[in-house]
């Protein structure tokens, strides 16, 4: 038999992608409702369903599912792990979003419109029209006081975060100053205390008033929350112990000779140990530079280890 | 003793400090209270006695607000809450609590972290009220701990590292960090040996006398009551029986169970 007569392949429209940045509409419609939500409460924790994404949970399912929300063709994505472009988990990270969406990949923080993160926030100063999106193991601050997490939910709609100065204070205590390296706990909007992902302390004043928008998301624990542009992030001190970021400004990148950045120390068999830029990416645009080639960086948050907002 | 101290005329026309009417309380089909007044006027102890389930400890959870009754009104005469303290809301009875009522829990695990140094516990009352300063929390945690008789050499050990004798001067420590107005105990000696329990008497008795702190204390212990109350309530099956001075409600009770009460330790 020939046509004309139905079959379902000629009834049927030619086969066409449905959505792209592989996340289905309604999937991208939650987390779109739910970013807003956050976003219009700063640092309060937002349950999500959090889908499947191919990639293992706690390894950045979160911030993931964010991108792939945010992205469009038109978007170029920036993905750093611990300041590096080019570690297994940000390659993969990259090339996937680039594959499902058409998006454009760049190790720049200046051609990035979308910056999902672990660990840290790049070092040159983000712009208005730039997005932050930092993945989050542990989205909960109150854990290590309140195990109980309905608890803690009361306890954030309380306001009642005495027990985290009491961390702080046992800290003190104990070693003479605060060791809360990373993921240190900081008042949102003067309201909610959130935990900014373990991004180290001298990451979290560049929260603080950013023209930026930032993204929190933990895909396991199915939590995401924001920092708008413009938003007071205050992390939590003692009025008579000032914060402090790590004191970095005193080395010395080996390879670029930058100084006053964020720094990974690079223990020597031979003993001591060797500094280099932890954003990676600035350290190469430093090397090419001093090469002579005509790279732009941008302006910085930090000069001299010193903040300047 | 202290009775004798005070001019009887004070004690007579000054306001009291806590005034519960008519409270009520049921668990299911289970009276925990049954229409129960009780007035404290300020400086004084007032001891509530009564066998176990009889409901005294329900009562002193109410005085600490961490449970609403059925029925009746609560009031404390504080500037800052003029009206029925059962009405106000989470937020309010939680300053309320840090700030102005501290207790001591016959159980140290209820009162403090197990975890977190003992200084630390005391630290953390004056942070829920509002203290930043590292240097002041030190130091007033110091204080309290000094003022409950706690060796300043283990303030920052945790609790649990500490003797049963210790925990509880933690409690109190904790509990009169911010000089409360009202200052509960449920049971604070059981489950002590007899030494230690008169040695935190003691302390207790010390507090009263140089503070005069009004306190509720709540004890099946005959003993505990009538060295440290002035007045004393005998409850049974969450009714007041008896209510009077601890020498006449001891010396010549009244009430047929209170007369029990009385001749069993006796």
């Amino acid at each position: 038999m020939s046509p004309p007569y139905s079959t379902l392949a000629n009834l049927t429209r030619p086969w066409a992608a449905f959505s792209y940045g592989f996340l289905d509409p309604s999937a991208k419609r939650e987390m779109r409702r739910k970013m807003i939500k956050a976003i219009a409460v700063p640092g309060c924790q937002m349950p999500y369903a959090s889908r499947e994404v191919p990639i293992a949970r706690g390894w950045g399912t979160g911030g993931l599912q964010v991108t792939l929300t945010l992205i469009k063709p038109a978007s170029v994505v920036k993905v750093i792990d611990q300041g590096a472009d080019d570690s297994v988990n940000a390659a993969s990270i990259r090339r996937f979003l680039a594959r499902v969406s058409g998006a454009a990949e760049t190790w720049d923080t200046l051609a990035a419109t979308i910056v999902q993160s672990r660990h840290r926030i790049p070092e040159e100063r983000l712009r208005d029209d730039q997005v932050l999106v930092l993945q989050v193991p542990n989205p909960e601050p109150l854990r290590p006081v309140q195990p109980n997490m309905s608890i803690a939910r009361q306890m954030h709609a309380d306001a009642d975060y005495g027990r985290l100065w009491l961390v702080l204070y046992e800290q003190m205590v104990r070693s003479g100053r605060i060791m809360q390296g990373a993921a240190y706990p900081a008042l949102v909007n003067g309201r909610h205390v959130m935990t900014p992902s373990p991004i180290p302390r001298w990451d979290v004043p560049k929260l603080n008033m950013a023209r930026h928008l930032t993204l929190l998301s933990a895909g396991r624990e199915k939590r995401l929350y924001a920092v708008p542009p413009f938003t007071k992030v205050e992390p939590l001190v003692f009025s008579d112990v000032p914060y402090k970021v790590e004191d970095h400004a005193s080395l010395t990148c080996y390879r670029s000779g930058l100084r006053g950045v964020f720094m990974n120390e690079i223990p020597q068999a031979a003993g001591g140990s060797l500094h280099e830029a932890s954003d990676s990416h600035l350290g190469i645009k430093a090397i090419r530079r001093a090469e002579g080639e005509a790279v732009e960086i941008g302006p910085l948050w930090y000069r001299d280890g010193e903040f300047r907002g | 003793m202290i009775l004798l101290e005070r001019l009887a005329p004070e004690l007579l026309t000054a306001a009291p400090l806590l005034v519960m009417r008519h409270v009520s309380k049921r668990y299911g089909p289970v009276v925990a209270l049954e229409d129960v007044s009780a007035t404290v006027w300020p400086g004084e102890v007032l001891g509530i006695v009564g066998e176990s389930g009889s409901g005294k400890s329900t009562l002193l959870r109410m005085m600490n607000l961490e449970d609403t009754p059925d029925a009746g009104d609560y009031t404390l005469a504080l500037p800052e809450v003029p009206g029925n303290l059962f009405a106000l809301d989470r937020f309010a009875r939680r300053q309320l609590c840090a700030r102005r009522i501290g207790i001591v829990y016959q159980n140290p695990h209820q009162g403090l972290l197990m975890g977190h140094s003992s200084s630390g516990n005391v630290a953390e009352r004056l942070l829920m009220a509002g203290e930043r300063r590292f240097a002041t929390l030190r130091a007033r945690a110091r204080d309290a701990l000094d003022v409950s008789e706690f060796p300043l050499n283990r303030m920052d050990d945790p609790p649990r590292l500490l003797s049963g004798g210790m925990q509880q001067r933690v409690q109190l420590a904790k509990a009169i960090a911010l000089e409360p107005a009202l200052l509960l105990l449920d049971e604070p000696t059981t489950g002590l040996d007899v030494s230690v329990q008169a040695l935190v008497l003691d302390t207790l008795k010390r507090l009263q006398r140089d503070r005069a702190i009004t306190m509720v204390i709540v004890s099946h212990d005959l003993g505990v009551i009538r060295t440290m109350a002035d007045r004393v309530m005998v409850m049974r099956r969450g009714r007041v029986v008896e209510e009077g001075l601890v020498d006449q409600v001891f010396q010549d009770p009244q009430h047929p169970y209170t007369q029990e009460l009385v001749h069993a330790k006796l």
